[in-house]
């Protein structure tokens, strides 16, 4: 089962380290990682593989959530189908 | 395969644009609960939609987390209560009250079915039932009704649509210390469909499995920023972009509602992709017509642009869900949506104009706050208006209008939450009582005739 991880807000030191750091402490796998920085705005987009987690998708989601929070950014988890619901035919 | 464009579309959307599941509603059959006795019959009616129902608000939250999309509402909708409680229609209020207290008890929003189908004639048993509505709609807080009076089939039931009128204004007095309340609980449709999972007018069809899982998803403001990209295109254009549009949104209500219903162990019934305003800013149908073109909600030009972003919206819809229902289109109820409200309050939206809009859109007069002095009959006069709209143009038609106790135009009247707020406007003050007393039934029109 793969996921999506969207981390935005203003760029700053280790962003990258942190979320990494904290999925793998999860049992989740990062299997490819696009990023860019758009006037000091940062957008990281990770797809990842959740099959090892020990919770529940949605309280792995909240769990981001708090994360994002508690750095000053927005870090959302959402299963990868909607994504593939919406974009694909 | 998604890019990272699409996914950060995707979360503009849910974040900024206010896209989400509107509502999964649950269809639940009553017909195995009737029993000899109201008592037992209600008993067995909370049990079973405890039963059926005990997981919707939980997989409901656990979607919307594994998702990222919020789900708004969770609701219920059952078999008309009419049919239910057909041997002992006085007591009908008892299994309406049972209702209300096992919607309490799982925690969802509303319950719709509190509903009786009468568009070619009313059965005694039907009668009394209808008489009970405005009594529990005061006693209950979450349990919605409906009444269908007519059907393109059948022609319109005008001995119902007499009753309908004076069981709104009772309504409305009951629920008086809430401005009329009641009302914005109860719709009288034409051509009821049967597994419309919006509030307040949905009910589970007789025709429908036994436990059902539809979902409605909504986005106007999804539509509209979409139409901000391409301010100088051609309504070809236009009417492609929200198609476009329509498809993506509409493809999240189809996964939410399969998945849905397969962690509930119910049936895929329908996705509903209606616009569906809310009186938040950037949640408004009638900003997507302005931004089509419009100074103001109501002005000429109206109906067209709305005819094509109902249709566009179907189009959209139809090709990303495998079974589309309820009432796909765009909702226009006047105190939900922030531009109607608007267009309302400077007087540039009347009810004529909004009678109009229903001949094309997907619903009915829709949260209209009218003078609490109207007649009984103007109301039903009303309703009858709205059914021939409904009958001729084989589409759904609803009126669910609220005579504000004590209050006239100029005031304003405040629902609160969803419900928004509304301006009283006017109603012709002509008499049409003459009409309504006639009764009897209005002969289905000839192109019913189709066998």
């Amino acid at each position: 089962m793969r996921a999506v991880v969207t981390v935005t807000g203003k760029d700053k030191k280790g962003i990258i380290a942190e979320v990494s750091g904290f999925l793998a402490q999860k049992g989740v796998n990062v299997e490819d990682i696009s990023q860019t920085i758009l006037q000091e705005y940062f957008a990281m987009i990770m797809l990842v593989d959740v099959s090892g987690i020990k919770t529940e998708l949605s309280v792995l989601a909240k769990e981001c959530e708090e994360l994002g929070k508690s750095i000053g950014m927005s870090i959302r988890l959402q299963h990868e189908a909607i994504f593939n619901a919406m974009h694909t035919i | 395969m998604w890019n990272k464009f699409d996914v950060l579309e995707t979360i503009d959307m849910i974040e900024r644009e206010h896209l989400d599941i509107r509502t999964i509603t649950m269809g639940i059959s009553l017909l195995p609960c009737i029993s000899g006795t109201p008592e037992k019959t209600a008993s067995n009616v909370y049990e079973l939609v405890c039963r059926r129902a005990e997981n919707i608000v939980h997989v409901a939250e656990q979607l919307a987390g594994e998702y990222g999309i919020p789900i708004v509402n969770k609701r219920v909708s059952v078999t008309p209560v009419s049919l239910i409680c057909a041997p002992f229609p006085e007591k009908a209020i008892m299994i309406g009250q049972a209702l209300d207290k096992a919607a309490d008890n799982l925690g969802i929003d509303f319950l719709g079915g509190y509903s009786a189908l009468v568009h070619k004639g009313t059965a005694d048993y039907e009668k009394l039932f209808i008489e009970s509505i405005p009594e529990l709609l005061a006693s209950t807080k979450r349990v919605c009704s409906s009444v269908n009076i007519g059907s393109s089939k059948s022609g319109i039931n005008m001995d119902a649509v007499r009753q309908m009128g004076e069981i709104v204004k009772r309504t409305a007095d009951l629920t008086k210390e809430q401005d009329g309340l009641g009302c914005a609980k109860l719709v009288i449709f034409a051509n009821a469909v049967e597994d419309n999972p919006f509030m307040a007018g949905a009910f589970h069809g007789v025709g429908e499995a036994g436990c059902v899982i539809n979902v409605g998803v909504s986005g106007p403001g999804v539509v509209k920023h979409a139409l901000e990209n391409i301010p100088h295109a051609n309504l070809t254009e236009v009417a492609e972009m929200i198609k476009r549009t329509a498809f993506k949104i509409t493809r999240t209500g189809q996964l939410i509602a399969k998945e849905a219903a397969k962690r509930l162990g119910a049936e895929f019934g329908i996705v509903d992709l209606s616009l569906a305003p809310t009186p938040v800013m950037g949640d408004s149908v009638a900003h997507i017509l302005e931004e089509i073109g419009l100074e103001c909600v109501g002005g000429h030009g109206t109906t067209a642009a709305l005819a094509m972003l109902n249709d566009a919206v179907k189009k959209g819809g139809v090709m990303a869900s495998s079974h589309v229902g309820g009432l796909s289109g765009a909702f226009i109820p006047v105190s939900e949506d922030i531009g109607m409200i608007h267009a309302a309050e400077k007087g540039l939206l009347n009810i004529d104009k909004l009678e109009a809009m229903t001949a094309v859109c997907s619903v009915g007069l829709d949260m209209i706050a009218i003078p609490g002095k109207t007649p009984a009959s103007t109301i039903s006069a009303i309703i009858a208006d709205e059914a021939a709209i409904g009958m001729i143009n084989n589409k759904t038609t609803a009126v669910r209008v609220i005579p504000v106790p004590g209050k006239d135009v100029g005031d304003t009247v405040e629902f609160g939450g969803l419900l928004g707020r509304a301006p009283i406007i006017p109603v012709n003050p002509t008499d049409s009582s003459k009409f309504i007393e006639r009764g009897g039934r209005i002969p289905a029109p000839i192109h019913s005739n189709k066998n």
